[in-house]
């Protein structure tokens, strides 16, 4: 115990004088989190709008009321016509064109259907996508008020009876950084438990201080605790960096008992840290550590459920974050922090958990065992 | 009892180009309380050995023992109570002189008070830098404080792998009376050098090149054991005079020595003035030949080129 003890007091030591980790632990959650959340942003405002009216009739023109009244949309220009308005999306200043056709409101009078062209610039997806079926809704709408309008009886004409509201539970304003900083928090602590042991046993390597460690009376596993221990503890740390962060800058506060998050993350850190110690028997300088470690942490990223939702994922996508653990961090955090699910909600992520913790670290005793 | 045997180990390396012979069948017996000096080239196979004495790696075949205990089944002995000092500075950089020593005494559980008495002579030139950084020392400062780390549990045994490699002959010649002064206190040292005229200092030595043993024997025998005659030449053009003494006939063996280029002659009873001749006739001039007593390099390149 006494070696021990005396093992984590040197790492500490070493954490504390390293220049480069206490800023990460607590400069960079502040710095992502309070940046990331606004920038990774997928509200949908002020998306600028050309739009071209070939009829100017009174009809054309309450659409066209109607779509502006909104908060969705800008008014970029009144084109003359679709070639004006492609080149303000040629330069990049209109992001979807509506094309209102000559006849619009006589066609709709006379045969009670009309056609109307839409087209966004899908050079962004997203805002292509989004632009396209705000403006759908609100056509919709447009068309439906129409035919309440002019039905002389309703009963002969019956109104589409299906109406399609939506609410959005545990985040009714559908305020996007609500869902990012939970993401964000579960990157963070993945980043400082993963990468920092990594690059900590690999250090250990490169400077030679592991063959003086390998001849002294040190076990493997007081070795290993010593290793799994000082970043655990800071993992902890900067996932209360990040929930005092998230209350002051965003005024989150768990739905949840925050002491399951902790639970959780107590088991995930012992997971990650077990891969850090796997990739690090890999490599054999900081350099190949880091190139590992940040393919890694870019896939578990990308593939974690953060920027891109898991259940839109091809269905092979959604196979690789089974075995993604972040995704399923970022899972908890959400439920717990949002949705305030409670240990029987989220028993069989902490099960997987378990299972990742204690085979990951199997594995890395393993492989280090198969290699020295 | 401090002793260490070595028998038929042997270990190889498997690279993508073949197979490397580290150790070709060592076998080796080093008394205890004795100076035992390794002496090979780079590459001979001196670290695999010291790797495999300090438990770090296991031989493909053969046994030793250090102190008795076997190195495979009682490696756990062995650690505590050798020390391995590894040629390249592998202590905390980034911990201070004083961190780094109390560090490798509590592993060992033990204090720095407990056997400050063994380190005194060499820490008392560390203790002015107490609080400085282990990185931040000089070469032979930083060599002086790995060998306190590896001396502050009282080992029985101490492996020293090249310590003096690329330190100032000021701090090589202190570090070597402090090994004598340790030998001297009853600990049984076995040191690594590629420097020939360490040699000189150890109670006995090794030669080893290419993962074989050539000759144990102490120092001051080896050189007797040279039985020829030895000439040392010198001229204007040291260049061309290596080219025209290779040439000759009655050369056995010559080779660059410092300043001078060192031969042997196939029968010993030439006169080395008929080779001054044969030197003169190929323009050399300032030339000068005389008999030396050989030394435990020549020894070496000798036994080399066999």
């Amino acid at each position: 115990m006494r070696i021990l003890r005396f093992l984590l007091r040197k790492e500490f030591l070493q954490i504390i004088r390293n220049k480069s980790i206490l800023p990460i632990i607590i400069v960079s959650p502040i710095m992502q989190l309070i940046l990331l959340p606004f920038a990774a942003n997928y509200e949908m405002k002020n998306i600028s709008i050309s739009i071209v009216d070939h009829d100017k009739s009174q009809d054309s023109r309450r659409l066209i009321e109607k779509i502006l009244s909104g908060k969705y949309f800008l008014l970029q220009s009144n084109a003359e016509s679709y070639t004006v308005a492609l080149e303000d999306v040629e330069q990049d200043k209109a992001d979807v064109i509506l094309e209102i056709p000559a006849g619009f409101g006589r066609d709709l009078v006379r045969d009670n259907k009309v056609k109307t062209m839409i087209a966004a610039n899908a050079i962004n997806g997203q805002t292509a996508g989004l632009a396209v079926s705000y403006l759908n809704s609100i056509i919709m709408d447009f068309n439906s008020e129409i035919r309440m309008q002019w039905a002389v009886n309703p009963a002969v004409q019956p109104i589409p009876v299906i109406e399609i509201s939506s609410l959005s539970w545990f985040n009714p304003l559908m305020n996007y950084k609500f869902f990012m900083v939970p993401g964000v928090m579960a990157i963070l602590v993945t980043l400082v438990g993963f990468m920092l042991s990594t690059m900590n046993v690999v250090r250990e390597k490169e400077i030679g201080t592991i063959e003086q460690l390998n001849v002294t009376p040190i076990t493997k596993t007081q070795l290993i605790l010593s290793k799994l221990v000082p970043f655990w503890i800071l993992g902890q740390i900067v996932l209360t960096v990040g929930f005092i962060i998230s209350f002051i800058v965003y005024h989150i506060i768990p739905a949840g008992n925050i002491l399951l998050v902790y639970a959780f993350s107590s088991v995930y850190l012992v997971a990650i840290l077990g891969l850090g110690l796997f990739v690090s028997t890999f490599a054999e300088t900081q350099q190949q550590a880091m190139f590992i470690a940040y393919f890694c942490m870019t896939t578990f990223i990308l593939l974690g459920g953060i920027f891109a939702s898991i259940d839109n994922m091809p269905r092979w996508a959604q196979m690789i974050t089974y075995i993604n653990p972040i995704s399923y961090f970022i899972d908890v955090l959400r439920m717990i922090i949002l949705k305030g699910s409670g240990f029987a909600d989220l028993s069989r992520h902490f099960l997987i958990m378990f299972i990742f913790a204690i085979s990951l670290n199997m594995l890395a005793v393993w492989h280090y065992k198969k290699t020295s | 009892m401090n002793n260490i045997e070595i028998s038929n180990i042997r270990k190889t390396y498997q690279g993508k180009t073949g197979v490397t012979i580290a150790l070709d069948d060592v076998s080796l017996s080093i008394n205890g309380n004795e100076l035992f000096g390794l002496i090979g080239p780079d590459g001979a196979g001196k670290t695999s050995l010291f790797r495999i004495l300090t438990t770090v790696l296991l031989p493909d075949s053969g046994s030793a023992s250090v102190c008795g205990a076997d190195i495979v089944k009682d490696f756990q002995y062995i650690r505590n109570i050798s020390g391995y000092m590894p040629g390249r500075f592998s202590l905390y950089p980034d911990l201070s002189v004083e961190e780094n020593l109390n560090f490798f005494a509590t592993i060992f559980n033990t204090t720095i008070e407990e056997n400050y008495d063994l380190i005194r002579d060499i820490y008392v030139q560390l203790e002015p830098f107490k609080t400085r950084r282990a990185g931040k020392l000089s070469g032979g400062m930083k060599q002086k404080l790995a060998l306190c780390c590896a001396l502050i549990h009282k080992p029985n045994v101490l492996f020293l792998d090249e310590p003096t490699t690329g330190v100032d002959p000021v701090s090589r010649k202190e570090f070597w009376e402090m090994l004598k002064r340790l030998k001297n206190s009853g600990i049984t040292i076995l040191v690594s050098t590629p420097y020939m005229d360490e040699a000189m200092m150890c109670d006995r030595i090794a030669l080893i090149q290419e993962g074989k043993i050539l000759l144990i024997e102490q120092p001051a025998d080896v050189a007797k054991g040279f039985g020829r005659k030895l000439y040392s030449a010198r001229a204007d053009n040291m260049y061309q005079l290596l080219i025209d003494l290779r040439a000759y006939d009655a050369i056995a063996d010559c080779f660059a020595f410092g300043h001078t280029h060192h031969f042997t002659v196939k029968n010993e009873l030439t006169n080395p003035d008929v080779i001054a001749d044969y030197l003169r006739e190929k323009m050399h001039t300032n030339l000068d030949i005389i008999e030396i007593a050989p030394g435990i390099e020549d020894c070496f390149m000798q036994l080399m080129r066999r």
